[in-house]
């Protein structure tokens, strides 16, 4: 078991001329995902490696059946790419592209509330269930099928969360990427909601960062509502105020957002929060063991 | 990016803002024919700094004739001036504006900026103008509105005059502000601005509304599509290395510690500062290389950390996703041997092609110090600079 996708999952690619696009289509086929199409407007009828490709994402879900998407769309056109998949009916909407506007976003993020399509990301690596299906650009050998959710705002920090569980024998149900950027489409709380509703998963990871409230608020949530055991990092534990850290949404700004404020949250919530992010799989290894 | 008082004012004004007149001066003489162009007895002159606080610090001045601008450039022209946003550094500064002098009655708030929470733009307005919007909302906010504005419809009359009447404005000075709100919003949308402040908002003693500060950020993902106000960035106001280190897509951020950090992903960059700190040392910087480095940019932001004179120690933690092992390595090889390389250098890796990067390094005859995982590497580096 696993959240919002599995071994049946159906992926369309767009943008899938783009040489990252290609990399990560071929490295998804090969972990065992169904890619089953790709878009470009104006290459329509052609084929990657035997994956159609058509003109508009309408026709591709016609043609393939496919029921989630993914976006490398340069970052003028991601959005545009969003809106079209939203409109065709594709119910899960991956976007890794970075770098999208703003203002793209807050018009995507209206959009999307009338319709019944879910996004993730944008900026973010995607999402994965070891062992059935791997939709975006996490390297896929460092997971392993198991029982521990992980959710996270950062592409390369839920690797070593991964890698770390897995080098202590620990695997995970899935795990996604929300993304860095200020608007996201899925939010640490959707995700906590998922993990806790999956009966297949035990306990949750979560990864946030400098910037904006969602953790606070994530914290709130699971004092009320998870039941399963949670531990939590934050990234920028060093970060100055008023500096963006790289991703779009990594900042303190008017002295809001930060490490502390976020991790005081947590641990009043009662979730184990790791101190160093080498710690992070020791501490849900002790967790899981009673020892925390 | 952050653009100067005087450069929002212009902007807002050309989407019918109502701003006091002013022009910009960068020499004593022009703060002078700028004062005369006035044709006003008095005046205003203020420092055009990226930071508040101008005023406390004596950087804003009331004048009366043009000997005072006179006085006021040579004062300022060319010298620093610390506020308590500059911190200890100060700025030196390089421009001033000269603008009409407005009576002020009543100070207010107004701010837009994208609402992370509520997913859209939204207003903040406050009758308490002229101070800083977070010391209002930690000692009273409910002299606070907050206003979402949904992006489909943009402002509705009612939204703007509901704000107006919660800051007390009346008669003409409704629909003047819902005139004002209108203009700010097209400009916000039509710039890809991230922020607009308008601290203080003020009504005249002769009952007009007027923006008598104006400051405007924008967001670096929208610039591509505004060429004009990509122009208006002041690399003077702007860390050197932060500067070149854009000029290579690299994320860069300069810090006060003495262990350089590269790393690849903002996050990941970010927990490694943490480490550093964790074991007891400070970070030099944020650099996240991002996914798609090649040698080259690798070169580069090795360079870029290494022009820092306090680093005394270099922490490398790479886990190769898009990344690979071996193309880092050969840039860090390439760029250790340009620039001499004389401190320590501890090297984690872990990803793709992983074997063949650390075969590169071992190879290159660089002294590199091995991390087996991200804490062993920071404990690494933090022992090899003695601190």
């Amino acid at each position: 078991m696993s959240i919002l996708v599995n071994k049946n999952t159906r992926v369309l690619t767009q943008g899938i001329t783009g040489s990252t696009a290609q990399f990560h289509t071929r490295a998804c086929k090969e972990y065992g995902t169904k890619m089953v199409g790709g878009v470009v407007p104006g290459k329509g009828g052609t084929d990657f490696e035997g994956i159609p490709v058509f003109n508009t994402v309408e026709e591709a879900r016609k043609a393939t059946g496919c029921d989630a998407t993914v976006i490398y769309v340069p970052p003028p056109f991601a959005a545009d790419a969003i809106l079209e998949a939203a409109a065709a009916g594709i119910e899960l909407i991956i976007c890794i592209t970075e770098g999208i506007p703003v203002l793209d976003m807050v018009k995507v993020k209206a959009y999307l509330a009338g319709t019944k399509s879910r996004l993730i990301g944008p900026n973010c690596p995607g999402i994965i269930t070891p062992g059935e299906c791997k939709i975006g650009i996490m390297p896929g050998y460092i997971h392993k099928q198991g029982d521990i959710g992980v959710v996270s705002r950062s592409g390369t920090l839920t690797y070593e969360a991964v890698h770390q569980l897995t080098q202590l024998g620990i695997g995970q149900s899935s795990c996604i990427g929300i993304g860095g950027d200020p608007i996201v489409g899925t939010s640490h709380i959707d995700s906590l909601r998922l993990f806790n509703e999956d009966p297949k998963t035990r306990a949750i990871i979560m990864i946030g960062e400098i910037g904006g409230s969602a953790e606070e608020e994530a914290a709130a949530y699971i004092k009320q509502n998870v039941k399963k055991p949670v531990v939590a990092f934050i990234a920028g534990q060093t970060a100055p105020k008023g500096r963006r850290m790289g991703h779009a949404g990594a900042i303190i700004s008017g002295g809001r957002g930060t490490a502390a404020d976020k991790i005081a949250a947590l641990k009043d919530a009662g979730i184990a929060v790791a101190m160093s992010p080498a710690d992070l799989g020791s501490t849900m290894k002790n967790l899981l063991e009673g020892k925390a | 990016m952050n653009i100067h008082e005087f450069q929002a004012k212009q902007i807002l004004g050309r989407f019918g803002a109502p701003v006091p007149k002013g022009q910009p001066a960068t020499t004593a003489d022009e703060a002078v024919a700028a004062f005369k162009a006035l044709g006003q007895d008095k005046g205003v002159i203020k420092v055009q700094i990226h930071a508040g606080g101008r005023g406390k610090a004596g950087g804003v001045k009331l004048i009366s004739s043009a000997d005072q601008a006179r006085d006021f450039a040579n004062k300022w022209l060319g010298n620093k001036i610390e506020t308590h946003q500059t911190g200890p550094d100060g700025r030196i500064v390089r421009k001033l504006y000269v603008e009409e002098a407005s009576q002020i009655a009543r100070e207010l708030y107004l701010g837009m900026l994208v609402d992370r929470k509520a997913g859209t733009v939204s207003v903040i307005a406050s009758t308490e103008g002229g101070m800083e919007i977070e010391e209002v909302a930690a000692k009273t906010p409910e002299r606070i509105v907050t206003e979402s504005i949904n992006p489909l419809l943009g402002i509705s009359g009612f939204v703007a005059r509901k704000i107006a009447f919660a800051l007390g404005l009346k008669d003409k000075q409704v629909g003047q502000f819902v005139t004002l709100l209108t203009a700010l919003h097209k400009a916000f949308w039509e710039t890809d601005a991230s922020l607009i402040e308008i601290n203080p908002l003020i009504v005249t003693k002769d009952g007009r509304v007027v923006c008598l500060d104006a400051k405007m950020s924008f967001d670096d993902n929208g610039l591509f599509r505004h060429p004009d106000i990509r122009e208006l960035r002041d690399s003077n106001e702007e860390d050197p290395a932060e500067t070149e280190a854009a000029k290579y897509d690299l994320s860069y951020v300069h810090l006060d510690g003495n262990i350089g950090c590269m790393v690849n992903g903002a996050g990941l960059a970010m927990a490694t500062m943490d480490i550093v700190k964790h074991y007891g040392a400070e970070p030099a910087n944020f650099l996240d290389v991002g996914g798609g480095a090649n040698t080259e940019k690798v070169a580069a932001a090795f360079r870029i950390l290494l022009s820092d004179k306090r680093v005394k120690g270099v922490l490398i933690n790479i886990f190769g996703g898009i990344m690979q092992c071996d193309v880092l390595a050969k840039g860090v090889v390439e760029a250790a041997k340009q620039v001499n390389l004389s401190v320590p250098l501890v090297v984690r890796m872990e990803g793709t092609n992983v074997k063949e990067g650390k075969q590169i390094l071992a190879e290159s005859g660089i002294k590199v110090i091995t991390g087996a995982d991200m804490a062993d590497a920071a404990h690494r580096i933090v022992q090899a600079i003695g601190a």
